[in-house]
């Protein structure tokens, strides 16, 4: 699928990837391990359309009725 | 120090001759258990060398007694080899891929794929191989002719076809098995560094430690001993006879026999319910249970023993219902308050009740006494009074419940957290336990013989957890959709019964209600003839309560402003239901007001329906002339238009409806129609019966049944139908042989003109059973199946739990969801 098409499909919601200081941010302020986060394949096609790689972790930025935005964390693995 | 480890696999592999011969500790010889003496046999299956089991007695091999000693296996070697029924169906499967003649795989190396090292694949893999390989005539390596091998369930292996057909022995069977070539198991799914797969077939073996089988010895002083010592007594008896026949040169056909004896009593020691053999009887009939039997099942070790337990200060008793008590009590009988106890921590403050309760002889009574340094003493008429007077700060009083104790109570099944609540008990007379009927809902429960389960915690911090998070007051509010769920049926009838527009009580009725609910004054003080049901309701109201909550019965919302009911008629939305009164009252007021809100109310209405009466007859459900003319014409017209409907199907001229056929298009529009007037005569019959007639107020308020149960009563039937759709079943191209062939009028398919309390025509009686016996059915499967699934669910996800922070992680402390539900709101106390 076209990678703008995958992207903007009102569906897929925006997902992005961490700096290595804000993955550590974020796994602090969980106080978890990064495996103990959900994870992500690789090969996801939205893992593939940003080029995220292994150990990475993707913010992704959810429209929700009850909580207006919310973020979920998750690590690209194999 | 503490270091974590981590599993990071269990491997399983086969029980091999030499483990068995080195892990045992005798070779059981004698069937024979004790001598005349009654001590154990030496070499017998109670030898002391295996363990022991009854008190005062040393274990041979570590010297422990009964509580230290582990047990020990021993063995018996087998004079024959002897097929394990559990890997009959393996043995089959290898023998039929292998030569019978090298015991090499019959497929080309080149065709044999290596098996990855999977525990999921490995097996679909070798089915491969299985498959391919036993259609081989020939062996490609040795060239030997493979014949044709089967299995005669449980254990028999025959090689050949017709005439040639010839038995396997265990002992062929091993051989070959022996055969196989290390490099070619992988390809079998065996893993060559771990198992042979000649251990499939048993020549020696193990014999459980009598820790495993104890003897019980009865009432009577006899001894008795457990199943699987008996079966062990069989095989060794047999076993030995074998030994003797061989050394004795007997004929091969009493070899032969003895062998499959042998073989049937090892079959039926590890699983008594193999197919195809008489399971092994005890003299008095009955099955025994061995090895498999006592794993599998509800009552197995696993389901029976490891996941569930048995508790104790816990009761079980038939329920009944008590208005008198608090929803957030529980009436307990004498009798279960003398057994259920818990243990009191002697303080200064207590010290002399407890002293009371340890100088009592009667009911409320302590049984025993635990000194600060652990001993526990009975309480016995001997010591009482020393007992009594050697108490003090530090000491521990275990004394019966009484009245105010926290306890839990529980219906199965267990389906939400609501199943379990926490209530106050109340001793009482009687032999039942005892609940208020407005806290029946969340239980599921009724009063037809329902059984209810009782526990008493034991700690104080459980008792303290009990009280604050699981008693009923704090729970009022359904954590799942966040309405309220007490409240029952006759409430709700006794409700809109008090706040209909002409419901008014005398003076004397008046004071009557509001004692029920220990109000003993008149309403707002005023002094009047006659009091409205709203005035009086509103006596049970706190004042803070202003709310305008719609109505199903009166066109204007009920409106209370400052806890005063000014209009509207209340139904289930109020109380019961959804219950929005209460909930506001929980939410202003706190548990506690809205606990004694649901126990007043419940009260008020109970005694007012009873004062009023609350009754159905059958003329109240037949309509009058006018309405009789309106029902008939309504109907006349439906089945009419049906009919037109009919005739453009045949005529060819009617439109499908997208995704439909025609003849599905006509149904469709029919089964409508049918709907349609049953609405409409719903409506008729509102208008005929009129807003006083018992069953439209509990159809309208929600109190019981619905507005089709009236209509079927007074109007029509209607729509009978076999899973959604109309009747089709019976004679050929009909239900019954007095309809016409292929006739699809409403009538000959199941649509009933005639209302039940006019009564129905034959045709029409033997078209509402066909639909009845289908939802019958229905109903036996689905909430089986859905509760089935249901528990699945519930127990994959049991140990799902949301932290302090409101992360949601699952047992190893993975992250499912950030905040609990993406917005981190409690249902209970969100509102909308």
């Amino acid at each position: 699928m076209n990678k703008d098409t995958l992207l903007n499909h009102h569906l897929v919601p925006k997902h992005e990837i961490l700096s290595k200081k804000e993955g550590e941010k974020i796994l602090e302020k969980y106080g978890v391990t990064p495996e103990k986060l959900p994870a992500i394949k690789e090969n996801d096609p939205v893992a593939k359309a940003i080029e995220a790689k292994e150990g990475q972790i993707l913010k992704i930025t959810r429209e929700s009725p009850t909580a207006g935005k919310t973020h979920y964390y998750r690590l690209v693995s194999k | 120090m503490r270091t974590e480890k981590k599993i990071g696999k269990i491997r399983f592999r086969l029980l091999q001759p030499d483990t068995i011969r080195r892990m045992s500790v005798l070779r059981v010889v004698v069937p024979d258990i004790y001598d005349d003496e009654g001590y154990p046999i030496e070499g017998g299956l109670v030898d002391l060398k295996m363990g022991v089991v009854n008190p005062g007695m040393r274990c041979k091999t570590c010297g422990g007694t009964k509580d230290t000693c582990p047990g020990h296996f021993g063995h018996i070697e087998l004079v024959r080899p002897v097929i394990h029924v559990g890997y009959a169906k393996d043995i089959y499967d290898i023998l039929r891929s292998t030569c019978g003649e090298c015991g090499r795989i019959t497929l080309k190396e080149d065709k044999i794929e290596k098996i990855e090292d999977s525990p999921t694949e490995g097996i679909y893999q070798f089915r491969e191989i299985r498959d391919k390989a036993k259609k081989k005539d020939e062996c490609p390596y040795c060239g030997a002719e493979q014949k044709k091998i089967t299995l005669t369930k449980p254990t028999s292996y025959f090689e050949g076809e017709g005439s040639a057909k010839q038995r396997l022995r265990p002992s062929e069977v091993r051989e070959r098995l022996e055969r196989i070539p290390r490099e070619h198991l992988e390809a079998l799914n065996i893993d060559p560094d771990l198992n042979r797969p000649e251990w499939f077939v048993l020549t020696v073996l193990p014999v459980p430690p009598v820790t495993t089988r104890p003897s019980i010895t009865l009432e009577s002083g006899n001894r008795s001993e457990d199943d699987l010592t008996h079966k062990l007594t069989d095989l060794l008896r047999i076993n030995q006879r074998l030994a003797d026949n061989i050394s004795a040169g007997a004929p091969q056909p009493i070899i032969e026999d003895l062998w499959d004896l042998l073989q049937y009593h090892i079959t039926t020691y590890f699983n008594n319910k193999v197919s195809g053999i008489p399971p092994a009887k005890q003299r008095s009939g009955r099955a025994l249970n061995t090895l498999f039997q006592r794993i599998k099942g509800k009552h197995g070790r696993i389901k029976g023993n490891l996941i569930s337990k048995r508790v104790n200060f816990s009761a079980r008793g038939v329920i009944s219902p008590d208005t008198a008590l608090s929803i957030g009590e529980v009436g307990v009988p004498q009798e279960i308050a003398k057994e259920l106890t818990l243990p009191i921590k002697v303080t200064e403050k207590n010290i002399t009740e407890m002293i009371n309760y340890i100088r009592s002889e009667e009911y409320p009574m302590a049984l025993y006494v635990k000194t600060p340094d652990g001993k526990k003493k009975k309480i016995t008429d001997m010591n009482r009074e020393t007992l009594a007077e050697e108490i003090q700060p530090g000491y521990t009083v275990r004394r019966q419940l009484i009245t105010g104790d926290i306890t839990l109570f529980n219906r199965q099944p267990s389906l939400h957290r609501l199943s379990m609540q926490a209530h106050r008990a109340r001793v009482m007379h009687g032999k039942t336990l005892r609940i208020n009927d407005g806290i029946a809902k969340p239980y599921n429960a009724d009063f037809d013989g329902d059984a209810m389960n009782l526990h008493v915690p034991q700690t104080v911090e459980a008792q303290v957890e009990a009280r604050e998070l699981l008693a009923v007051k704090e729970n009022i509010i359904s954590p799942r959709h966040g309405q309220v769920l007490a409240g029952g049926h006759d409430h709700v009838s006794g409700l809109a019964l008090m706040t209909q527009e002409n419901a008014t009580f005398t003076k004397e009725e008046t004071l009557k209600l509001l004692k029920s609910v220990n109000i003993n004054r008149l309403p707002n003080g005023k002094d009047k003839k006659e009091y409205h049901g709203r005035e009086i309701i509103s006596e049970i109201i706190p004042d803070t309560i202003t709310l305008e909550i719609p109505s199903q019965l009166s066109e204007k919302p009920v409106k209370i402003e400052k806890g005063q009911v000014k209009e509207g008629i209340m139904d289930e939305k109020c109380f019961g239901g959804e219950g929005i009164l209460t909930r506001e009252i929980w939410d202003k007021e706190g548990s506690d007001r809205a606990e004694k809100f649901i126990n007043d109310i419940t009260r008020l209405t109970l005694e007012s329906i009873t004062m009023k009466g609350y009754t159905i007859s059958l003329e109240e459900y037949s309509l009058t002339e006018k309405g009789e003319k309106k029902r008939q014409e309504t109907v006349d017209k439906g089945i009419g238009t049906a009919k037109e409907f009919i005739k453009k199907y045949e005529e060819g001229k009617l439109e499908a409806l997208p995704g439909k056929t025609e003849r599905e298009t006509l149904e469709a529009m029919i089964m409508d129609q049918m709907e349609k007037i049953n609405k409409k005569t719903w409506e008729i019959a509102l208008k005929d019966l009129g807003m006083d007639n018992y069953g439209v107020v509990m159809a309208k308020s929600g109190a019981r049944g619905s507005w089709r149960n009236v209509t079927q009563m007074t109007c029509v039937v209607g729509q009978m139908g076999i899973r959604g759709e109309r009747l089709e079943r019976g004679y050929q191209g009909r239900v019954l042989p007095h309809f016409k062939k292929g006739d699809l009028s409403p009538r000959v398919k199941g649509f009933i003109p005639s209302s039940f309390s006019k009564g129905l025509r034959p045709e029409e009686a033997y078209q509402q059973s066909m639909s009845g016996r289908d939802s019958l059915i229905d109903k036996g499967i689905n909430p089986a199946e859905s509760g089935y699934l249901y528990k699945k669910i519930a127990n994959a996800l049991l140990d799902i739990n949301v932290k302090e922070d409101l992360t949601v992680t699952d047992a190893a402390g993975k992250i499912i969801q950030f905040k609990y539900g993406e917005d981190g709101l409690n249902p209970m106390k969100a509102r909308d």
